[in-house]
């Protein structure tokens, strides 16, 4: 079945449905990782955009229900050069059309997307639908510029967890799978493990299973939930996790940030380091195109080592901004945005890009220790 | 931390002769690390005994030594220059066995050498399988369960305790050699004894067999601040079971899912800091269970590879430049990226496209060796494609390799009566993997074998098979359309040639010409769209112009509107075209970058220096088929396209590009086929009073047995459609021809066989010669060391001749001139004479660079093949600066260097047929020293005492008399066999007996087996000497004893020996012979 792809300022391609039939609007954003789609298009970040891949081949792998980094599929409309209809994967047990129809999420192939990618690169990250059901252009380019847009939207509260619960899931090893974790209820289990409280702006599981990982007990809580009811639980840790769109338009987050300031330590990752920039003062910028994939150098400036990282984001921090509030800690080699920031007094720490990685290098995993370095010395004092 | 300060001097060894299993790839890495030392302003010292290198080119490194890479010449050349550093990993399995030998015995601490890049601790944990495996363990990493045997009785007792199938693999040995797989205990005992035998440390590993698991390749590159980058995941389309050098392979990987590819490229980090690799770049192999994923790690290569200059070739990023450049001190970080400019090396490169490299084969040149794939490396080439899917880049790659498929030919043609026993044919084919597999599968997806069995059958991951499923579905849609008188339509085509259809497959498909396909093509407007090779997949603006096609919509090739000259490259290496022709390629491109000429590269050869994205200003890594290469044509418009520096592959494309419009520069394609036609060239030699040996063509037995009767035996048969000294055949009497004709090459009306008079006992020469239309010039006079034959490649030669009277030297020089002014060439020529006594014979003509150009160049010291490039643009020889033939007062001496190892049961006598890999270069100041030298630089070592056996054919028995006499009074012991025993002391040379092979034990094999014999001399005669005595011959060659088989030879090697008794071997570099050739003129 035909399928379009029309951008805001008038680029069409033509290319063929697979996945979900019907229509899809949002920001249009390129992905450079060549692994984890699967990964890809469960990540909340993704919220309100539709993701090209630059990888030509996708669907190799299929899917399966191990790889996936929230509840559901976020992506709203995946578009891609070629389509694997056939997967071959030991794990696999669905091939990714199959998957996206049930998610109901808009997929176009017979893209030449290294021109589409080319084209955002240049232009900037447009706003566009994918429909199945139109193949008039003109009037497919109008409704792709009628999309809404990031800046100032709200996408936080949609995919935010309604409710607090407990994590108890390690992370993935090859023949065993996830780890589980038993509910720590011995005492001496709770003194040597950190209690961490995570809010969730849009959290990608694998953040939650590093956490797990380092020896930190998780309460997931809402994007919402206040300042002082993340006191009440008394938490070794506060966590501000990753999320979707602009972070100016989450202003209680910011609020309750400022709030926990200097009360417990804090590690925040992509949409939480952004918040915290904005509790610390500073400011945030939307980047011409962002960054999306799995190849990033950033270098930890307190140790001069380069890592290779997985990033998503469209938006950045401004050093400038800061005042010296807090140190850069970290930055992109590509060029030279910031991806760390430290307090320079308080046990407060954050990064513009992914740890936890999934899809994409491990290089970075050793901030999930740091964190729990920092909740150790807090817990000393 | 920048570079380093503490260190001035670097010693950089290169990988010596082209072998199976080491190309020239290793030029590539060492001409990229030569650059950026130099850049770097170090002082560069290279040892290389490979001529045909660019890397041995005088300008590269500041002191170049073409000397033999054993320890003790490089010791010699560490004495000389005093290097501060080694840098061991850049040249392949020999430079880095080289540099383990040089520390070891001490060599490099007495001279206060530092090894760069890996250490020996290093490359020895990496190197050593018992403490890999040790290290491995640590690093808490599976392998394949395995075990050591350095006897007989320790390989049973591991055996016991594995299941079969198992590997054998010897240690320490080049491309596998030695490897082999056994299903039961019926060969366990043989094929552990072989791998003891040729491991030089005499040890093999008995493994797991890990067969049918998928197999994996990650480049990785470390600096000394340890940050670690992954270059880029390769997988194999065949699984484990083939050497990864004979088997397809595709980057990026594509059946892993994120997580298990990052379980590997975490284990690619602790592999590369558990053996503690400083710097640079190495290559780790991993298996992959399929059913559920166990990874293990196969081996770790602690320096650039094969595989890394693929890698290099598939991503945009230069492994081995920024392998150098860690070694001095940079950090990743520190160095740019070329490519992007504006971000640093230190990131991992994404890529928009599929690469698929597919190996090149050369069985035919071996009909005694059977096409069989197994863990020994076999394969003499390779061909790499770039497209936008895998089916696209696959069916490039075929088409890419030159062997007459442009895509998925039929093997087996469907026959409705016989679908069984076709399937069960084909079942075997699919089982056994071949050089022909690949296209079999095809075969049986149209006999509707399922997806299933042929994975069952193959192991090959589903994932290709599905793709070449949907190939061959194509391919009956296209084929529906045959009758149709309506012509495809525009949708269709870029539908087909998105798949990577060839216009010649898809007009077979059609039943039309190719010429016809291409024309429709172009009227419905779809044509080929260039792309770049970015390393970063299009998210970041790139600067280098590396390019190839695909179809879809934008297109990035940016043509200027400066002067710009195409060259066409050499294709994949093969046994008679291989780096020599990559080196003429890329002076063309220096020279004319020089003059300021926009320089553009057509290749599909991932291994050379001509596909690197420095060496011109544009490159297109594209397949040299017509269509192909008139699409690069088409879109840059070019001045000029070079087709005579390529070797065969462009030449056979001139007169089809000519007829296309093209302009080819330099002799015109119409004085080629003068040259290759036999009938004009007879004309043209019978005009200009040049002697040929007779011949006759003869279309039927009859004919053939006429005309050798009347030409006189011994007479050269060989088919008329086939080049480069294919089949071809010395037939000494009739029977013979009669067994030529019925079982090697049938004559008839349409495939006529050639018969040439066979000039026994001549001696052939080999000549360079350069010419701008108004002067001819001499490069060089090559005297070959065997007799007439023997083919050139395979043949040493002389530069100057050793026995050529000056009256006969000035006879060549004549007709080399008068055949380069009627030819009206402008650039190189190759002509081969015969001398037999006073007469002077033209065997051959070649308009273009030839395979000895770049060894004439460095003899001489003049850049033959750049100052051709300048001719053919229009420059004269004279305002280059050349106005005379150069004649240096030292001697150069080219050896081949043969494959047979690599192929068991095949005879290594030497014929008209050319089946050496690679060649050598000795320089010293007599032609004895000269010669000893590059033995030792093709890997013999002249004995210097010891039994001689010699066994010769009666008409040698004279010539054979004297080599003897002259090894004894060097303190050589003769061995003989009983008539030449009795011929010797006819002769007052006293000689040992020793039984004939078929005399029964104890026999001349088990004395040379026993370790008994120093050297073999032995020239067999007729056909049936040659049988008997191929089980001596190969018994030389497996037990490494130095044997010469012609008389030329023998004479050559005890002149050396003798030499060699009067003074040790000494060194000097390229630049101090030239500068003295200088100082004279």
């Amino acid at each position: 079945m035909k399928a379009i792809l029309a951008l805001a300022d008038g680029q069409v391609y033509p290319g063929r449905s697979f996945g979900a039939e019907g229509e899809a609007l949002g920001e249009v954003v390129f992905n450079t990782s060549m692994t984890g789609y699967q990964e890809i298009l469960t990540d909340p970040s993704y919220e309100g955009q539709m993701v090209a891949m630059t990888y030509p081949e996708i669907g190799n792998v299929g899917v399966n229900p191990e790889d996936v980094e929230s509840r559901k599929p976020f992506v709203r409309g995946f578009i891609v050069k070629e389509y694997r209809s056939v997967p071959s994967n030991w794990r696999a047990t669905q091939p990714l059309h199959e998957y996206m129809k049930e998610h109901g999420i808009v997929g176009i192939e017979g893209i030449d997307t290294r021109s589409l990618v080319r084209h955002l690169r240049d232009q900037g990250s447009q706003e566009g639908i994918i429909s199945t059901l139109s193949e008039n252009p003109e009037e497919l380019v109008a409704r792709g510029r009628s999309s809404p847009g990031l800046i100032g939207r709200d996408l936080v509260k949609g995919v935010s967890s309604q409710e607090a619960y407990e994590w108890n899931e390690g992370n993935w090893e090859l023949g065993k799978g996830y780890r589980k974790i038993e509910a720590a209820t011995e005492k001496k289990k709770k003194k040597k493990s950190f209690f961490v409280v995570a809010y969730d702006y849009g959290i990608k599981f694998n953040i939650l299973r590093n956490l797990a990982d380092a020896g930190c007990r998780v309460r997931v809580v809402p994007a919402w939930t206040s300042a002082e009811e993340v006191m009440a639980l008394n938490p070794d840790g506060i966590f501000l996790s990753n999320g979707p769109g602009d972070p100016d338009a989450v202003p209680y987050a910011k609020e309750n940030v400022q709030k926990l300031l200097g009360k417990k330590p804090i590690f925040g990752i992509c949409l939480g380091h952004q918040i915290m920039g904005l509790a610390l003062g500073g400011k945030t910028y939307k980047l011409k195109f962002g960054h999306h994939g799995g190849n990033q150098p950033v270098k930890d400036l307190t140790t001069g080592k380069v890592e290779i990282t997985t990033q998503n984001h469209g938006f950045a921090v401004d050093p400038d901004s800061l005042k010296g509030a807090a140190a850069i800690t970290h930055i992109n080699l590509n060029d030279n945005t910031v991806e760390g920031l430290a307090h320079r007094e308080m046990p407060i720490f954050s990064v513009q890009y992914h740890p936890e990685s999934s899809p994409g290098p491990h290089d970075a995993n050793y901030l999930f220790r740091r964190f729990v370095e920092l909740m150790e010395k807090e817990r000393r004092r | 931390m920048p570079k380093r300060t503490d260190i001035q001097s670097i010693l950089l060894i290169g990988s010596g002769p082209i072998v199976i299993g080491q190309a020239c790839e290793f030029d590539y890495s060492g001409t990229q690390a030569l650059k950026a030392l130099k850049e770097e302003g170090f002082r560069v010292v290279l040892v290389n005994s490979n001529p045909a290198t660019i890397m041995t080119d005088p300008g590269f490194a500041d002191r170049t030594y073409i000397e033999p890479i054993t320890v003790d010449i490089v010791e010699k050349i560490i004495q000389r220059e005093r290097p501060d550093a080694l840098l061991p990993t850049l040249g392949g399995q020999t430079a880095l066995n080289i540099s383990i030998d040089l520390a070891e015995q001490g060599i490099l601490e007495r001279y206060g050498v530092e090894m760069i890049g890996a250490k020996l601790e290093a490359i020895k944990k990496a190197e050593d399988r018992d403490l890999f495996k040790q290290a491995m363990e640590k690093a808490g990493l599976a392998l394949p369960q395995s075990g050591y045997a350095r006897s007989m009785r320790e390989a049973l007792k591991i055996q016991r305790e594995l299941n079969f199938p198992l590997i054998i693999r010897p240690s320490r040995t080049l491309g596998g050699s030695g490897g082999n797989i056994t299903y039961g205990p019926d060969d366990f005992k043989e094929l552990v004894q072989r791998g003891l035998d040729v491991s030089p440390v005499h040890e093999v590993l008995i493994e797991e067999s890990v067969l049918g698991w998928k197999e994996f390749e990650l480049e990785v590159m470390r600096d000394h601040k340890d940050n670690v980058v992954i270059v880029c995941p390769i997988e194999n389309f065949d699984p484990m079971g083939i050497h990864t050098g004979d088997s397809i392979t595709v980057a990026p990987a594509q059946t892993l899912t994120d997580k298990e590819y990052q379980i590997m490229r975490d284990a690619a980090l602790r592999v590369i800091r558990e053996i503690g690799v400083d710097t640079g770049g190495s290559n780790i192999q991993f298996a992959v269970r399929p059913e559920d994923g166990r990874m293990v790690v196969i081996e770790m290569n602690p320096r650039v590879s094969r595989s890394s200059a693929l890698a290099s070739k598939a991503t945009g990023f230069p492994i081995a430049k920024i392998a150098a450049k860690l070694a001095v001190g940079y950090t990743l970080d520190e160095i740019p990226n070329d490519i992007t400019r504006e971000t640093p090396a230190s990131f991992e490169p994404t890529i928009d496209y599929v690469v698929v490299k597919v190996p090149r084969f050369t069985f035919e040149k071996f009909p005694k060796a059977r096409d069989i794939l197994t863990p020994q490396m076999k394969s003499v080439g390779e061909a790499m494609a770039i497209g936008r899917t895998f089916k696209e880049a696959l069916q490039k790659a075929m088409r890419s390799l030159e062997i007459g498929s442009y895509g998925f030919e039929e093997k087996v043609l469907v026959d409705e009566d016989n679908r069984e026993d076709q399937l069960k044919v084909l079942r075997e084919k699919l089982e056994i993997p071949s050089s022909q597999r690949l296209w079999y599968l095809a075969d049986a997806f149209r006999l509707g074998m399922s997806a299933d069995e042929i994975y069952r059958l193959t192991k090959i991951d589903p994932w290709f098979l599905d793709h070449i499923c949907e190939i061959v579905l194509t391919e009956q849609e296209i084929n529906k359309d045959r009758s149709k008188a309506e012509p495809p339509t525009a949708a269709f085509f870029y539908r087909i040639k998105q798949m990577g259809f060839s216009d010649h497959r898809i007009a077979g498909l059609l039943g039309r010409t190719e010429q016809e396909i291409r024309s429709l093509r172009l009227e419905r407007g779809v044509r080929a769209v260039f792309r770049t090779v970015d390393t970063c997949g299009a998210e970041f603006a790139a600067y280098t112009p590396y390019l190839y096609s695909t179809y879809e919509g934008e297109d990035e090739s940016n043509r200027t509107s400066k002067k710009k000259i195409m060259i066409l490259g050499g294709g994949p290496n093969r046994i008679g075209q291989g780096i020599e022709f990559d080196y003429c390629c890329v002076h063309a491109a220096f020279a004319l970058k020089e003059d300021g000429y926009e320089t553009i590269m057509v290749n599909c050869n991932p291994e050379t220096v001509s596909t690197d994205y420095d060496t011109s200003d544009k490159l297109y890594f594209e397949p040299l088929t017509l269509e192909d290469v008139l699409n690069i044509v088409d879109r840059e418009e070019p001045d000029g396209v070079i087709v005579q520096f390529g070797g065969q592959t462009p030449l056979k494309l001139a007169l089809a590009l000519e007829r296309a419009g093209v302009k080819i520069i330099g002799t015109s394609p119409d004085s080629i086929d003068l040259a290759e036609d036999r009938e004009r060239f007879k004309g043209l030699l019978d005009k200009l009073n040049i002697k040929q040996p007779s011949s006759g063509t003869a279309r039927s037995y009859a004919q053939a047995l006429q005309i050798a009767e009347s030409l006189g035996y011994p007479v050269l048969v060989r088919p008329s459609y086939v080049l480069g000294g294919r089949a071809m055949e010395i037939v000494y009497d009739q029977e013979a021809l009669k067994h030529y004709i019925t079982y090697a090459v049938a004559a008839a009306p349409e495939h006529p066989v050639l018969i040439d008079k066979f000039l026994n006992d001549a001696i052939e020469v080999d000549v360079d010669a350069l010419a701008d239309g108004e002067r001819v010039i001499i490069g060089g006079i090559m005297e070959h060391i065997e007799k007439a034959g023997v083919h050139s490649g395979d043949s040493a030669c002389t530069l100057p001749p050793k026995s050529l009277s000056t009256e006969i030297q000035e006879e060549i020089r004549r007709q080399t001139v008068a055949l380069a002014s009627a030819l009206k060439v402008r650039g190189l020529m190759n002509v081969q004479f015969a001398v037999k006594g006073e007469e002077v014979y033209v065997l051959e003509v070649n308009p273009r660079a030839s395979r000895t150009v770049p060894f004439v160049s460095k003899a001489i010291g003049i850049p033959l093949a750049k100052l051709a490039a300048r001719v053919m643009v229009g420059k004269k020889l004279a305002d280059l600066g050349l106005t005379g033939e150069v004649r240096p007062r030292h001697i150069s001496v080219k050896e081949a260097v043969f494959p047979f190892n690599k192929f068991p049961g095949v005879d290594t006598l030497l014929g008209p047929e050319m089946k050496s890999t690679g060649e050598v270069m000795g320089i010293d100041t007599t032609f004895g020293l000269a010669f000893a030298k590059a033995q030792l630089g093709g890997g013999m070592r002249l004995p210097r005492g010891g039994k001689v056996f010699i066994s010769v054919g009666d008409e040698d028995k004279e010539k054979a008399s004297l080599i003897a006499k002259r090894l004894r009074k060097v303190g050589f012991q003769i061995v003989a066999t009983r008539g030449t025993v009795a011929y010797f002391e006819s002769r007052d040379i006293p000689a040992e007996v020793i039984n004939k092979v078929q005399e029964g034990s104890p026999h001349i094999a088990d004395a040379i087996k026993e370790g008994e014999i120093a050297m073999v001399i032995n020239t067999p005669t007729d056909a049936h000497s040659h049988a008997a005595s191929y089980y001596l011959r190969r018994n030389a060659l497996d037990y490494q004893v130095p044997y010469y088989t012609t008389m030329a030879g023998a004479d050559a090697v005890a002149e050396g020996i003798e030499l060699l008794e009067e003074r040790e071997l000494d060194v000097r570099s390229l630049q101090e012979y030239h500068a003295a050739d200088c100082g004279k003129g």
